[in-house]
């Protein structure tokens, strides 16, 4: 195959755009694709001050390379989740390109800082551990970028990652998840701004940008994430753009377009019922925000406590 | 060809030679799950295989 632009051997193919690239043409490519999510979502400007939230995986360690390269002013944070030695991979992969390529790295170690580590709370509190995860990390991320003062949150979440959770929000109708799955989640009291650039690249894309511009990443999965649902709904979006190459993007972006308008007034609401954690003053529709209640669930599970 | 493949990870033998797009259709994987390497090359799905390269499947798919 020839790279579609330039002529030269190809490198990569992308059914769903129906090119094949070089490796210095598929680069410019995922950047002209992260500067078009970012502009036609009004993301961030080049005067803000941006956290990227670093995992040491292809996605986020792709992304802050990108934001990098596109000339964004761009910090990283690592959340240590204490998933024994997957957590002192991915640290070592996080810092190793932050040193590299002369990045500053924040680390907020969950253990270390918090008492529990993410298998425990999701003993203690019965969820699945990506549930756990997911909600630590959203609490903690956002406090991370509100007390560094930065002005958007950037994370990772890619086109096969959107199009997965909106494939389990269609199929339990989770009107209210739907309305919430935005690239852009305004700033408001107590919230940081959440941005999302990485929604035109699919994960072999973004795998891909790592190996051609040789960016080291933990191949390795969670431990943690075997045989979770978004791994099921990923394979079965696979299974269908394998046929029909272009359908995950089309069934994403067309969302955007089409159904995320309707759903505003829904978002509002939401909105209007966000109150204030008792505990720790973040913004929650509960009394005791979830992570507070899972802190407390942990200090109170025996043997768990730290 | 040596064929090194994760989750778990292990090494096969493959014979050559063979269309990239073959071989990943003979491990039973979806070609949007991986990325074929050769050497420390990215390579493209009509490339072909032969028996003295060094082959890795890498998955892409993470489930966080």
């Amino acid at each position: 195959m020839k790279c579609k632009p330039c002529g030269q051997p190809a490198v990569i193919d992308i059914p769903r755009h129906r090119a094949a690239f070089c490796a210095e043409c598929f680069s410019a490519h995922c950047r002209e694709q992260v500067r078009r999510a970012i502009s036609s979502h009004r993301m961030m400007g080049h005067s803000e001050r941006i956290l990227v939230a670093i995992s040491g995986g292809k996605d986020s360690l792709a992304l802050w390379h990108i934001l990098v390269a596109l000339g964004y002013d761009v910090d990283g944070v690592y959340l240590g989740l204490g998933i024994g030695d997957y957590s002192d991979t991915s640290r070592d992969y996080a810092e190793r390109f932050a040193q590299s390529n002369g990045l500053t790295l924040h680390v907020v170690d969950i253990p270390a800082e918090h008492g529990f580590a993410i298998p425990e709370a999701a003993r203690a509190t019965k969820r699945v551990p990506c549930s756990a995860c997911g909600l630590s990390k959203r609490h903690l991320l956002n406090r991370a970028a509100l007390d560094g003062g930065y002005d958007v949150l950037a994370t990772g979440h890619n086109l096969d990652d959107e199009a997965a959770v909106l494939f389990g929000n269609v199929l339990q109708w989770q009107i209210g998840y739907l309305a919430r799955q935005r690239p852009v989640l305004a700033a408001t009291e107590g919230f940081a701004r959440k941005v999302k650039p990485l929604i035109r690249m699919g994960e072999r894309e973004t795998a891909a940008y790592c190996v051609v511009n040789r960016i080291d990443y933990l191949v390795d999965e969670c431990p943690m994430a075997a045989g979770n649902k978004h791994l099921r709904y990923k394979e079965t979006l696979n299974a269908m753009e394998e046929r029909s190459p272009g359908v995950k993007a089309t069934f994403y972006l067309k969302f955007l377009d089409e159904m995320l308008p309707l759903l505003d007034d829904v978002a509002a609401d939401e909105r209007a019922l966000v109150g204030v954690c008792g505990r720790c003053g973040a913004p929650s529709s509960a009394a005791v925000c979830a992570f507070c209640t899972l802190v407390e669930r942990v200090g109170f599970a025996p043997g768990l406590a730290r | 060809m040596q064929v090194r493949l994760h989750n778990p990870k292990r090494d096969v033998e493959v014979g050559g030679p063979l269309r990239v797009t073959e071989l990943v259709k003979t491990l039973g994987l979806n070609r949007e799950s991986v990325l074929v390497i050769r050497g420390d090359s990215l390579v493209t799905h009509d490339e072909t295989l032969h028996d003295s390269d060094v082959i890795e499947i890498r998955p892409v798919i993470s489930g966080g």
